[in-house]
C-alpha cells in the first residue's frame, strides 16, 4: 500500500472535476484522481453547448436565463443557486473562450450561439439563441481545453486510478483510497479535502445515452459513508437517442430547425407546446414521444419517431413557425449548412444507422441522459448533510454527481455544461481556501480496510450468478417501471426486483484473480454501485406522489406544491433506507403553472 | 448469425507469451465490435481486458486493430468487418495485458508539442471574448476533433520505426494551436518540430489518415506544418 498526501484531492477528471483541480491547485497542493485517462470523461460526449445569455445575436439577459431555468425545474431548482449560475455564466463562457476554447463564430468573430429547448426571450415566449457552440462538439472542446490548461499549469494527475471510498470519520474528512489500475495497488491520499466529480449514473437504465463509466461510484461512495444523496428520483430522458442504441442526438439538431414526426407524418409537438414546440423542455418532449407511440403512432407501430432535419421539412417549418434568421430574412437552409452545424451527428447515423440525416429522417427514441439528482452542496460547491443545509467541513462535490439544486426536477439542455463549469470552479477555490486554514485529520488505523473487504465479497461468492444478467435484469425493469412514466404499482414491483438483484449479486463471483487490469473485478464494483443506486431512485420515486418535471406518475399526474414543494434527501444507514425532506429555496418566482 | 472473435492474450501474471484464443458467439450484424466483446467478457472468459467507456466513438477509450487496420471497437459494426473478426492491441506500444496496451508514451509525446493555449496578451478591455473571424476558425477545426485514442500514431511505420517520432496525433494537436491565430507561440511551437523527432520523420505513407475515426486529414495537417516550417508563414 502506498500513501500520498495532498491539501485536495480530486475525484474524477471530466469537466467539474478538471475546473475544480485547475482553481484548487493555485494556491494548494492538489491531485486530480480519475478512473479514465480524463480525456476519455463523459463531458466529452455533450454536443450542443453551453447556455450564457451573451445576446451575440439577439437580446438576451441573465435573468431571463434564470427564470427559464426555474420554470424548466419545475420550481424545484434553488433560486438562489439558479441565479448564481445564470450570472456567473456569461463570465465562465468568456473565461473558456480567454482559455483557447474554440467556438463557433458569429460573421462579427464573436461567440456563436443557438436556439434551445427551454430556453426564452421572456417577453415574445420565442426561443432564444443561448447556447454557445463549437459545431455538435461542445463538451469535447470544453474537455479538451480544460485538460489542455491543467496541463499547462502543471496539475498532478494520477490517471487510471479507481477511487473506492473516501475516509470519514467523526465528522471529518481524512482522504480517499483507491486502487491502481494497472499494478492493482491500493493507494491511500491523505488529504484535508476531498471534491467529488465523477458523474451520474445513467447506466442504470437500459437505454442509455451514458458512458460505460457512468456507473454512480462518486454517489455510492458517499454513501456508504452516511452522506445522504438528494431528489434522486429526478432523471432526465433525452428525447432524441438513436432507437434502440440510446446514442445521443443532440438538441441542438431541433435548435438548428429539425421537426419530430409521428407514423403519419404530423409534426406532434404543436398539440403539447404550443409556443416553442419542439424546443420544449426535455421532460414534455419526452413523455409527449411516449404518449405518441402509446396511441399507436410510431413509426411503423415500433417504439420509435423520425427526427426530421432534411433542408426540404427544415425550411418549411420555418416558414409555417414564421422564424427568420437575425437579419430577418426568410430561413433557406442547406444540406451543406447542416452538414457543418451537426458534423458528428450525421456522421453516427451514417456509422450506425446507415441513414444519412441530410436525406432521410432518423429514427429516435428516448433515453436515460442525466441525472439531475445526487450529493447535497450548497452554491460554493460544499457539500451540506441535513435538513437545515449543515455544510460537512473538507468535503465538496461538483457537477453531475452534485445537487445544488440548479436543475430542480428537469434541467434545461445546455446547463449541464455550465454547471460543472461554474459549480467546479468555485468548489475548487472553497476547496482551496479552506485548506490553508485546516489541519490534516488523522488516516485511520487501517485505512483500506472498507475496501478491501468490499473486493473480498465479490471474490467470494457462490459463483451462482453472473454479473451480467444481474445487470441486464436491473436495466430492463428500471426502463419500464421508473422511467419516463411511473406509476405506484410498477415502482413496486422495481423496487422489489432491486432489492432481489441485490440479495443475488452477493452471489457473483470474480473468477479473475490477478492483479493487473482486473477490469472483470472493477467492472462488478460498479455493478454494484449502480445496484444501490437503483434502489435510493426507486424508493425516492415511490415516495413523491406528485408529477414534476421527469418524475411523471400516471397515478398522480398533477403537481403538488402544497405537499411535495421540496427536495428528498436519502440516508442508507445498516441497510436501510431512511427517507426525509427539506423545503426550497424561493427568491423571486412564485410557483405557477408550467407551459411552453 | 455467428461470429468468431479470435482475440490477441496475454496475462503479464500467468502468461510466458501472448497467445490467440478464439470465441464463437451469435451477434446481430448491426452490434458493434465492442457490444461483442462485453458479451465475450460476460459468459466466456470474464478475465479477457480492454478498455472502453463512451461507446460512441468520441472517448477515444477502445482503439485496436480489428482485422488487421486500427479501429475503435466501438465504431465499426459486425456486418461491416465480417463474421471472422481478429482483435489485437495497437502496434508500436507495450502490450500490458489482452487489448490493453501502455499509453503513457503516447501520452509523454503530446505533452511535448506544448498542447494548450498560449496567449499572454492582455484580454479585451470590456471583459469579452477574442475576436476571430469565422474563415480563422475554420482553419484549424479538422484538427480540433482529435480524441487522442491513438489510432493514427500506432498506425504509422515512421512511429514503429523509431519510438522518439512525436507521431501524427501529437502533430495534429501541435497544427491545432499552430493555426489558431489567436493563440502567440507559433514560432516556438514550429521550432519543437523542426528536430529529427518532428516532421520530418513523417513519410506521408496516408497510413494516419486512413485510421482516424475522427477523419481529420492528418497527413494533410503534417504537410501544413512542413510547408510553415520552410516558408515560415501561416497560410
Amino acid at each position: 500500500m502506498k500513501t500520498h498526501q495532498f491539501e485536495v484531492v480530486v475525484v474524477g477528471a471530466g469537466g467539474a472535476g478538471l475546473m475544480a483541480g485547475l482553481y484548487a491547485s493555485r494556491t494548494a497542493k492538489t491531485a486530480v484522481i480519475s478512473k479514465l485517462y480524463p480525456t476519455r470523461s463523459h463531458t466529452g460526449a455533450a454536443q450542443g453547448g453551453i447556455g450564457a445569455a451573451l445576446g451575440n445575436y439577439e437580446e438576451d439577459h441573465a435573468e431571463w436565463h434564470t427564470y427559464d431555468t426555474v420554470k424548466g425545474s419545475d420550481y424545484l431548482g434553488d433560486q438562489d443557486a439558479i441565479e448564481f449560475m445564470c450570472e456567473e455564466a456569461i463570465q465562465a463562457v468568456y473565461e473558456l473562450e480567454h482559455m483557447g476554447l474554440p467556438f463557433d463564430r458569429t460573421p462579427e468573430g464573436r461567440i456563436s450561439q443557438r436556439p434551445f429547448g427551454g430556453h426564452t426571450n421572456n417577453e415574445t415566449g420565442k426561443p432564444v439563441r443561448r447556447a454557445c457552440h463549437a459545431a455538435d462538439r461542445t463538451g469535447h472542446m470544453i474537455l479538451q481545453t480544460l485538460y489542455q490548461q491543467c496541463l499547462k499549469n502543471e496539475v498532478n494527475f494520477f490517471d487510471e486510478f479507481q477511487v473506492l471510498d473516501v475516509l470519514i470519520d467523526y465528522g471529518k474528512v481524512s482522504g480517499v483510497v483507491a486502487v491502481e489500475l494497472a499494478t492493482g495497488e491500493m493507494h491511500t491520499f491523505h488529504a484535508k479535502a476531498v471534491i467529488m466529480a465523477t458523474g451520474g449514473h445513467g447506466r442504470v437504465w437500459e437505454i442509455t445515452s451514458n458512458a460505460y463509466a457512468y456507473t454512480g461510484d462518486g454517489t455510492a461512495i458517499v454513501s456508504r459513508r452516511g452522506i445522504p444523496l438528494e431528489d434522486m428520483e429526478f432523471f432526465q430522458f433525452h428525447p432524441t437517442g438513436i432507437y434502440k442504441m440510446g446514442i445521443l442526438i443532440t438538441e441542438g439538431v431541433r435548435g438548428e430547425g429539425g421537426v419530430l414526426l409521428n407514423n403519419e407524418g404530423v409534426r406532434f409537438m404543436n398539440e403539447y407546446a404550443p409556443t416553442v414546440k419542439d424546443l420544449a423542455s426535455r421532460d414534455v418532449v419526452s413523455r409527449a414521444m411516449y404518449i405518441e407511440m402509446r396511441e399507436k403512432r410510431g413509426i411503423g407501430g415500433k417504439r420509435f419517431l423520425y427526427l426530421d432535419v432534411t433542408p426540404p421539412t427544415v425550411n418549411k417549418y420555418a416558414e409555417i413557425d414564421g422564424r427568420t434568421n437575425p437579419d430577418g430574412s426568410p430561413i433557406k437552409v442547406t444540406g451543406e449548412q447542416i452538414m457543418s452545424k451537426l458534423p458528428d451527428i450525421i456522421d453516427f447515423c451514417r456509422t450506425y444507422l446507415g441513414v444519412d440525416p441530410i436525406t432521410q429522417p432518423m429514427p429516435v427514441q428516448p433515453t436515460a441522459h442525466y441525472t439531475m439528482g445526487g450529493i447535497p452542496t450548497n452554491k460554493f460547491g460544499e457539500v451540506v448533510v441535513d435538513e437545515k443545509n449543515k455544510a460537512f467541513p473538507g468535503l465538496y462535490a461538483a457537477g453531475e454527481v452534485a445537487c445544488v439544486s440548479v436543475h430542480g426536477a428537469n434541467r434545461l439542455g445546455t446547463n449541464s455544461l455550465l454547471d460543472l463549469v461554474v459549480f467546479g470552479k468555485h468548489a475548487g477555490l472553497r476547496a482551496a481556501e479552506f485548506v490553508r486554514g485546516a489541519d490534516f485529520a488523522p488516516l485511520p488505523a487501517d485505512p483500506t480496510a472498507f475496501s478491501r473487504e468490499q473486493f473480498d465479497r465479490l471474490r467470494h461468492g457462490s459463483g451462482k450468478e453472473n454479473v451480467f444478467d444481474i445487470g441486464n435484469e436491473m436495466k430492463a425493469i428500471m426502463f419500464d417501471d421508473v422511467g419516463v412514466f411511473r406509476s405506484e404499482k410498477g415502482m413496486k414491483a422495481a423496487l422489489a426486483k432491486v432489492n432481489e438483484l441485490q440479495e443475488r449479486f452477493k452471489q457473483v463471483n470474480v473468477q479473475d484473480s490477478g492483479k493487473i487490469f482486473n477490469t472483470e473485478l472493477l467492472n462488478a464494483w460498479e455493478m454494484g454501485n449502480l445496484l444501490d443506486m437503483a434502489e435510493v431512485i426507486t424508493a425516492s420515486a415511490l415516495n413523491r406522489k406528485e408529477s414534476r418535471g421527469g418524475h411523471a406518475r400516471e397515478d398522480y399526474p398533477e403537481r403538488d406544491d402544497k405537499k411535495w414543494l421540496k427536495h428528498t434527501l436519502v440516508w442508507k444507514q445498516k441497510g436501510k433506507l431512511k427517507i426525509s425532506y427539506k423545503p426550497v429555496v424561493i427568491t423571486h418566482f412564485k410557483p405557477k403553472k408550467r407551459v411552453y | 448469425m455467428d461470429v468468431t472473435l479470435k482475440i490477441f492474450r496475454y496475462n503479464p501474471e500467468k502468461d510466458q507469451k501472448w497467445h490467440y484464443e478464439s470465441y464463437t458467439l451469435e451477434a446481430e450484424p448491426t452490434d458493434r465490435v465492442l457490444d461483442v466483446l462485453e458479451k465475450v467478457k460476460a459468459y466466456h472468459d470474464g478475465s479477457l481486458s480492454f478498455r472502453r467507456s463512451c461507446a460512441h466513438g468520441v472517448c477515444g477509450s477502445d482503439a485496436m486493430r480489428i482485422n488487421g487496420r486500427n479501429m475503435l471497437a466501438c465504431k465499426v459494426l459486425v456486418k461491416d468487418v465480417g463474421n471472422a473478426i481478429t482483435l489485437e492491441p495497437l502496434l508500436g506500444l507495450k502490450v500490458i495485458k489482452d487489448l490493453i496496451v501502455d499509453m503513457e508514451p503516447f501520452f509523454d509525446n503530446y505533452k511535448k508539442v506544448l498542447p494548450f493555449f498560449i496567449n499572454e496578451s492582455p484580454i479585451p478591455k470590456d471583459g469579452k471574448e477574442r475576436i476571430q473571424s469565422p474563415e480563422a476558425r475554420a482553419r484549424f477545426d479538422d484538427t480540433t476533433k482529435c480524441i487522442l485514442c491513438a489510432a493514427c500514431t500506432t498506425s504509422c511505420p515512421s512511429f514503429w520505426g523509431n519510438e522518439e517520432y512525436l507521431g501524427p496525433a501529437a502533430l495534429v494537436n501541435a497544427h491545432r494551436f499552430i493555426f489558431d491565430d489567436r493563440d502567440e507561440s507559433a514560432p516556438e511551437r514550429l521550432h519543437l518540430l523542426s528536430n529529427a523527432s518532428g516532421v520530418t520523420r513523417c513519410h506521408t505513407t496516408f497510413n494516419c489518415t486512413m485510421a482516424c475515426p475522427r477523419e481529420i486529414q492528418i497527413t494533410k495537417a503534417i504537410g501544413e506544418l512542413k510547408l510553415a516550417m520552410v516558408t515560415g508563414k501561416l497560410e
